[in-house]
């Protein structure tokens, strides 16, 4: 058994930069990784981050954009730490040498993005995201933190209070992917999770392979609320091969989509008749979908993006690197071809319930970056959020679990406070397949051990959940027969794509949970076939299908009970914002197996102000 | 001879140990999934017509095996697969499909598909690249995938990058200076531009794998790690001091002086970076350092 103070679950962004902090104030921190710290999908971030840094710019304009943006479902306390903290934090990766583009007088420089009144978007050419994990990264190097690469998280360990707000966290199991073997690390302070994004909930994404969303899974079955699940932000212009994405500056520069009927359909059929292609990312995403339905897309699937009347001299000055990035991930010279595009699943705003200090409802857990939801974003995230997302919350998170104060959190988590229950109408029962409190080893969600009522020490717990797992993971080899995880696991990103996109309806969202349960009944079935203990990545991505599962169901569900249309959810039968009802967050917490459904209030009281909710409108 | 196995260097990955190792559930499944995708292609012959790939629009991959504890993998092999074409498709591409239809066991690195993450450095028809940011209609059928040469297959096409990190590390690889400001420190835009290239690097060890000078000698830097130096040591914002501490680590034994200008790794680089230009450059500061203090 491994043991350190502090254990950071993913070192992206927000794992990075939590471990820095919990080693600052004084802890023995570790990161546990499946990929090699540089390996994150942080790396691929591309715009830059927002602060405000500049004489006319202020926090408190920052916030307000940010609320605007989320479509007043974000929370103050939140937002107003990310929009107060950013600026810092900026400096401070400027002073761990990141590559930050550079005006004339050597400043910083900063862009105008979406959604912002100011050009608050600091940014390192069109690579912001690789420079800030590559800064970090050495900043870890620096003070020799250790790393565990390679080493797949599985499981919580966490007591078995009746009630999730009593449990506390002790550490965590993981799988050394290299050798095989499984081994237990006892965290003495807190366990953090920076696992990222879930897009492989969707088979069209912009996210990395590895973004399978296994820590919102991991503390949903430990008891901890996922908050806002259904808010998915789309791209609207992804290659339809890989999902790799085509900047908006294409169509900030002039760029142009058209039909198969070479119709430039944003306006000839009047889904934006005053922007246009600049209409905001969920706008063009459904105008694109709904020429595809119509059939009016290219091989049923795609539009073109044509950029080649901008002129050879002004496409490679402005955008050189989207004509490497058509070639040689698409095979198309934009200089010679229109790009085929998609939408493409990019970003969720929601995912595991968190304070304004990264905490979670049982003591000893946290959550920072992608994963958590604190929230930041409510219903969209507006382009250059989520890298200051991951240094405040990331930084914050390390400090509170490392016994930093930072104060009493505002934001409540848990059942505690003002919340209510809420209901959904399925047409199948959702959560675990088999009846509660049933032995379902493979599947991770149960175990033999009964509950010992948290009285339990700590490495008692630790060494309970590596047996489980232990089982798991025996079970998975032992079997020679069976279904495997990829089949699964496309037959319900095909699913998601089709029913719970920016399109979304009764009808198609209850498919979707129809798909969802004979997905988790077959997984009952699955079975790995390599049998190695080297390098099996079947095992892992067997694992992480099941997580998989979770979140889907969760998104789904979130999508099904929220009928309104608010930020990046979009539903047929009520199209538009209900803030009579819907001025809420949708809450799911795994009970015996079984998702329940509950809502909190939002919180649009600030500091020295409340919020009032606008019609967002650009 | 391109890879290495523990235990038994030599004579293994010679191209005729191949075999067809698939059984007949997978040849009777690819059977099937070919017909499919056959269908699916006929649709789009027309265009695809000029287009150069075998007849039945599928794409024959012989690609590296080995297990160090699975019998009948212990032996390095290659194995076949066909995977049906489509338009855009790359070699990382190929490989999923055919880990995904045919044999889950088939094992590499990937995340990103998109060369930033740096995990997929192949050695694809004899030549270092990233499966994700290589097309197969760029390349010659079949289409051999081998493991990154010089460095210890751990399994199939994964590497052991110990080394390589090590190597990386070895150089002070963080952002180190003696004043800093208050606030922001301010840069030139043109030394911004001087040191952008350099900090383009996703540690794939494609160039190190290159390497001849690297493979022969094992504490050479090598030319990632030069180049992380190289984005330090030109960084104005590090200072003159830092400057020569970091020139001292450059000219030790194994540093800038092994390399023999040989312009493999500039050549394999995924990102671009003029690596062998940066070494040069690194000599030139290094003999220009060495007068001043003579
Ligand atoms: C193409 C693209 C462009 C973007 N552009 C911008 C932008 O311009 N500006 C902006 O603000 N945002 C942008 N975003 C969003 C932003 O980049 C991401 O939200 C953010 O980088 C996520 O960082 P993270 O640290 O939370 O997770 P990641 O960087 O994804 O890291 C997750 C980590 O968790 C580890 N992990 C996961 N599961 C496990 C497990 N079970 N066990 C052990 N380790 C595990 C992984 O190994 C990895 O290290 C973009 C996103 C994409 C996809
Ligand atoms: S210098 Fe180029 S080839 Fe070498 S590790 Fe970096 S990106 Fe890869
Ligand atoms: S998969 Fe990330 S570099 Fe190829």
């Amino acid at each position: 058994m491994h043991e350190h103070d502090v254990i950071v679950v993913g070192a992206g962004g927000a794992g990075l930069r939590a471990a820095i902090a919990a080693q600052e104030e004084g802890a023995d921190v570790a990161i546990v990784s499946k990929l090699h710290p540089v390996r994150s999908h942080t790396g691929a971030a591309e715009g830059g981050i927002n602060a405000a840094l500049r004489e006319g710019d202020s926090w408190e304009k920052h916030a307000y954009d940010t609320m605007k943006g989320s479509d007043y479902l974000g929370d103050a306390p939140a937002i107003e730490t990310l929009c107060k903290d950013s600026p810092e934090e900026v400096i401070q990766l400027e002073h761990w040498g990141l590559a930050f583009s550079r005006d004339e007088d050597g400043r910083m420089s900063q862009r105008p993005f979406g959604g912002m009144s100011f050009p608050r978007t600091t940014y390192a050419g069109a690579e912001t995201g690789h420079q800030l994990l590559h800064t970090m990264y050495e900043q870890l190097v620096k003070r020799g933190i250790q790393v565990y690469d390679e080493w797949y998280v599985t499981r919580l360990a966490v007591s078995d209070e009746e009630d999730p707000t009593d449990r506390e966290c002790h550490g965590v199991v993981a799988y050394d992917i290299k050798s095989g073997g499984l081994d237990a690390f006892r965290a003495r302070d807190g366990v953090i999770l920076a696992t990222g994004g879930p897009g492989q909930v969707f088979d069209h994404t912009t996210n990395a392979v590895a973004n399978t969303g296994d820590g919102p899974a991991m503390a949903y079955r430990a008891g901890v609320p996922l908050e806002d699940m259904e808010f998915i932000q789309f791209h609207p212009t992804t290659l339809p091969s890989t999902g790799v994405l085509i900047t908006e500056g294409v169509r900030g520069e002039g760029g142009i989509l058209y039909n198969e009927n070479g119709e430039r359909f944003m306006f000839e059929y009047g889904y934006a008749n005053n922007d246009g292609e600049l209409a905001s990312r969920d706008v063009v995403s459904r105008a694109e979908l709904t020429e595809v339905n119509a059939g009016r897309g290219i091989e049923d699937e795609y539009v073109h993006l044509d950029m080649r009347h901008l002129g050879e001299e002004r496409i490679i000055d402005r955008l050189e690197n989207i004509v490497h990035l058509a070639e040689d991930f698409e095979g198309v010279d934009p200089l010679e071809q229109p790009m085929p595009v998609k939408p493409g699943q990019h970003y969720a705003m929601g995912g595991i319930e968190t304070d304004e200090n990264g905490e979670t409802c049982i003591s000893g857990l946290y959550a920072a970056g992608e994963c958590a939801c604190a929230s930041v974003h409510g219903s969209n995230r507006l382009g250059g959020n989520a890298l200051p997302e991951l240094t405040v919350f990331g930084k914050r998170a390390g400090q509170h679990a490392a016994g930093g104060d930072l104060g009493t959190a505002k934001i409540e988590t848990g059942k505690r406070g003002d919340w209510e229950t809420g209901e959904v109408d399925t047409p199948v029962e959702p959560g675990d397949v088999s009846a509660p409190g049933e032995d379902v080893v493979a599947d991770g969600s149960g175990g033999t051990t009964t509950s010992s009522g948290g009285s339990l020490s700590p490495e008692k717990y630790v060494q309970r959940a590596l047996d489980t797992e232990r089982e798991r993971v025996e079970s998975l080899l032992e079997k020679d027969e069976g279904r495997q995880h990829a089949e699964i696991r496309a037959d319900v990103q095909k699913s998601m794509t089709r029913n719970v996109n920016v399109f979304r309806e009764e009808a198609g969202l209850k498919q979707a949970l129809r798909d969802i349960r004979d997905a988790r009944e077959k997984y009952q079935d699955v079975y790995v076939a390599d049998k190695s203990s080297t390098f099996n990545t079947d095992l892992i991505q067997t694992i992480e299908t099941r997580n998989v599962l979770d979140l889907a169901e969760a998104i789904t569900l979130g999508a099904l009970a929220r009928d309104e249309f608010r930020g990046a959810h979009w539903r047929k039968e009520n199209q538009e914002r209900r803030d009579e009802v819907w001025l809420k967050h949708t809450m799911l917490s795994w009970e015996d197996g079984r998702p329940d459904l509950w809502y909190r209030p939002v919180v649009l009281e600030g500091e020295n102000k409340t919020y009032e909710p606008k019609v967002r409108s650009y | 001879m391109s890879t290495q196995v523990p235990e038994q260097t030599e004579e293994e990955s010679s191209a005729d140990t191949e075999s067809q190792s698939q059984s007949a559930a997978q040849q009777a499944r690819m059977e099937k999934k070919r017909d499919r995708a056959a269908q699916r292609d006929q649709q789009r012959e027309a265009e695809e017509a000029e287009r150069e790939f075998s007849e039945d629009g599928t794409y024959l991959l012989k690609v590296f095996r080995y297990d160090p504890e699975i019998a009948g993998k212990q032996e390095p092999r290659f194995d076949e697969f066909h995977v049906p074409y489509h338009t855009g498709m790359t070699v990382l591409d190929a490989l999923m499909y055919a880990r995904d239809e045919y044999d889950s066991s088939l094992t590499f690195r990937h995340s990103c598909r998109q060369a930033v993450c740096g995990s997929d450095a192949l050695f694809v028809n004899g030549r270092q690249r990233l499966g994700c940011k290589t097309q197969l209609s760029d390349l010659e059928e079949p289409v051999r995938i081998e493991p990154l040469p010089h460095q210890e297959v751990v399994k199939d096409l994964v590497v052991d990058m110990e080394h390589f990190y090590d190597q990386m590390h070895a150089v002070e690889p963080y952002f180190q200076t003696n004043d800093l400001p208050e606030g922001e420190q301010l840069q030139s835009r043109e030394n911004r531009e001087k040191i952008k290239m350099s900090t383009r690097c996703i540690w794939c060890g494609a160039c190190m794998s290159s390497c001849n000078i690297a493979a022969g000698d094992n504490k050479y830097l090598g030319p990632a790690a030069i180049n992380k130096a190289y984005r330090f040591t030109m960084d104005e914002r590090e200072g003159e001091d830092m400057k020569e501490h970091r020139m001292k680590i450059m000219e030790q034994e194994h540093g800038v002086w092994r390399c023999q200008t040989q312009f493999s790794c500039t050549e394999v680089c995924p990102k671009d970076i003029p690596l062998t230009e940066h070494i040069q450059e690194l000599k030139r500061e290094a003999v220009k350092n060495n007068l001043k203090f003579w």
